[in-house]
């Protein structure tokens, strides 16, 4: 490839401003401007403006932006079986942590302070426990506070749908661009089996009655947001035995009605959460019940494969979570806004997004015009910016490509308790790192020591470092033309 | 007579505060209060106490 590598890593830990310059400048141009649009075939122009640093939107963008969250509305008017409100919203968070629950003031200091320390910060979303909609007044001051300070920090929030059509034109006002409703039903017989009690127009509702509400709510709002052209994505709880089979009609429902994205995402049912589905022993789906429900759902709604199921108050990269560095305590009484930080950051990606486009495009149409029908199940150790950039011992998770006759595509990852610590590798943990890998043939990686490599060779999974830092996909499509007896491509930086 | 709210069971999310119609209910220090000089049981406004029917915690918002 034509321009230097650039590295990420500079930017996404502390550092000065110096730094940060120096690393940005020491590219072959300074301008913004250079640096082809990553816009991926299937995206309109516009639609790709509004999703092109998001990083939940959009696959590519989640290499280089991060989200935070606030959780500034607790309140709530639904109750699901999924959710004990005593810890977070499940609809869109990990339960049984609570997050720091902030006054819109304080969520403006907390904002600030990541802004300024975390340059890849691009959204700020808003998202349990509560309901953000339901919540209205708290949701709106933090989004103008934060909105009047940081004009281009994307704002984004996360509802059940009830209160969302009496919102939907302040949101309009405000440039929200991004909503998400959690639909998990579009037939109330079902709805009933979730939600115990809905509080609307002033009362309680319970049963049929409360789905049927519910259900109709969240249709009408989806289409008034649809109609404002605010992207919408979809996130459905998968709860075997209850509405797994049904979100094949939940997608073609919320499809038909403008969803920009359908994220299927598994119940998180452990008793000691204490939710109802917790207590009665309902229990989550495999890992491979999910990704097979997701494969019927292809083709549908587009589909989300890298959500991580964040907590209400994660701060940073997807898959990563620094929300504890930045608790109220933590945080100065007065703080101001340092933009130069963020600007920087985005003329470092604007070069390094169009390198990254350029190579993976190549890799992906050679994998496809293989002709092999081959199917190649990676794993990969990274830490942003598209690349294998990540020691195999200090991963958190692995994310997972599938390379096969339709292309390189991320399909999900694998969460794991990390290998390394301190220096030393522990065994017991390598063998759940073993168990989480079930399935993978390839786990590509920065750097392993010899011992964890013999080790995960052993149980069938072969693990490399050749390609550390490289592409992503430039590596897997070299191993495909490896495993498949076609003519590689030449490696690219 | 007035409605009140069982400290150690509320979690706290204030949806009680902002849909009870007599403004009777404030954060108070470390938690939620209803103030039994205002409340009506929402009498002449709602069929139901409204406290009691968005609380999300059983017999959290009770008759005093
Ligand atoms: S919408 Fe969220 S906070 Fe409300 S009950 Fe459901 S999971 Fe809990
Ligand atoms: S009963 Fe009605 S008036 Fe009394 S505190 Fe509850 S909501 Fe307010
Ligand atoms: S609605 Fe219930 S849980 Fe919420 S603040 Fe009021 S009393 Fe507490």
């Amino acid at each position: 490839m034509s321009s230097p590598m650039i590295s990420l890593k500079s930017l996404t830990s502390k550092t000065t401003m110096n730094q940060l310059l120096a690393t940005a400048k020491s590219g072959a141009c300074a301008s913004s401007s250079c640096g082809s649009p990553a816009k991926p075939d299937d995206v309109d122009p516009d639609t790709w403006e509004k999703i092109k640093d998001h990083p939940c939107y959009s696959e590519e963008a989640h290499h280089y932006f991060a989200r935070m969250h606030v959780a500034v509305a607790p309140a709530c008017n639904i109750q699901c079986n999924y959710c004990n409100r005593k810890y977070d919203c499940a609809n869109e968070s990990r339960p049984g942590v609570v997050s720091e629950r902030l006054t819109p003031d304080q969520a403006l200091r907390k904002v600030i302070a990541v802004a300024n320390e975390v340059p890849q910060l691009s959204v700020l979303g808003i998202a349990g426990p509560g309901d953000a909609c339901y919540d209205w007044k708290k949701t709106k001051a933090t989004f103008e506070r934060v909105a009047s300070e940081i004009p281009d920090i994307k704002l984004c929030l996360s509802t059940n749908g009830l209160a969302l059509p009496d919102h939907v034109d302040e949101l309009a006002d405000m440039n929200v661009d991004h909503v998400t409703i959690t639909i998990n039903m579009v037939d109330p017989e079902i709805g009933a089996k979730i939600y115990p009690w809905i509080f609307h127009d002033h009362r309680r509702f319970t049963g049929l009655e409360a789905a049927k509400i519910l259900h109709e709510r969240q249709m009408l709002g989806l289409e008034m947001l649809t109609a404002r052209g605010i992207l919408t994505k979809i996130n459905s709880v998968m709860i075997p035995g209850v509405n797994d089979e049904h979100l094949i009609e939940v997608n073609k429902w919320v499809k038909e009605r403008g969803a920009f994205l359908h994220n299927v995402m598994p119940l998180i049912s452990d008793p000691e959460h204490g939710t109802h589905y917790g207590l009665t022993g309902q229990r989550g789906p495999r890992a491979v019940e999910l990704k097979t429900l997701q494969d019927r759902l292809d083709g549908g709604a587009r589909l989300m494969r890298h959500c991580r199921q964040c907590r209400a108050d994660a701060v940073g990269l997807l898959g990563e979570d620094r929300g504890q560095e930045f608790t109220l305590d933590r945080i100065p009484g007065e703080v101001s806004y340092d933009a130069s930080k963020r600007e920087t950051y985005r003329e470092v990606v604007a070069r390094e997004r169009g390198d990254h486009v350029a190579a993976k495009s190549e890799a992906i149409g050679m994998v496809k015009t293989a002709g092999s029908s081959g199917l190649l199940l990676v794993a990969v150790a990274t830490k942003g910016g598209g690349r294998i950039n990540e020691h195999f011992g200090h991963a958190k998770e692995f994310q997972v490509y599938e390379a096969s006759a339709i292309g390189i595509n991320l399909v999900g990852h694998r969460k794991v308790e990390q290998y390394c610590r301190g220096g030393w590798g522990e065994e017991s943990t390598l063998d759940d790192v073993i168990a989480a890998l079930d399935g993978i043939d390839i786990l590509l990686c920065a750097k392993i020591g010899d011992c964890p490599k013999d080790q995960l060779t052993k149980a069938g999974v072969r693990v490399t470092d050749d390609y550390g830092y490289d592409y992503i996909e430039t590596a897997i499509s070299a191993l495909y033309a490896a495993e498949f007896g076609l003519e590689p491509l030449a490696a690219t930086a | 007579m007035a409605f009140r709210i069982i400290a150690s069971q509320c979690t706290q999310c204030g949806a009680c505060e902002f849909e009870c119609p007599s403004g009777a209910i404030k954060f108070k220090g470390e938690a939620y209060v209803i103030d039994p000089e205002k409340c009506t049981e929402c009498k002449g406004e709602f069929e139901l106490q409204q406290c009691a029917s968005v609380c999300p915690v059983p017999k959290t918002c009770i008759p005093a």
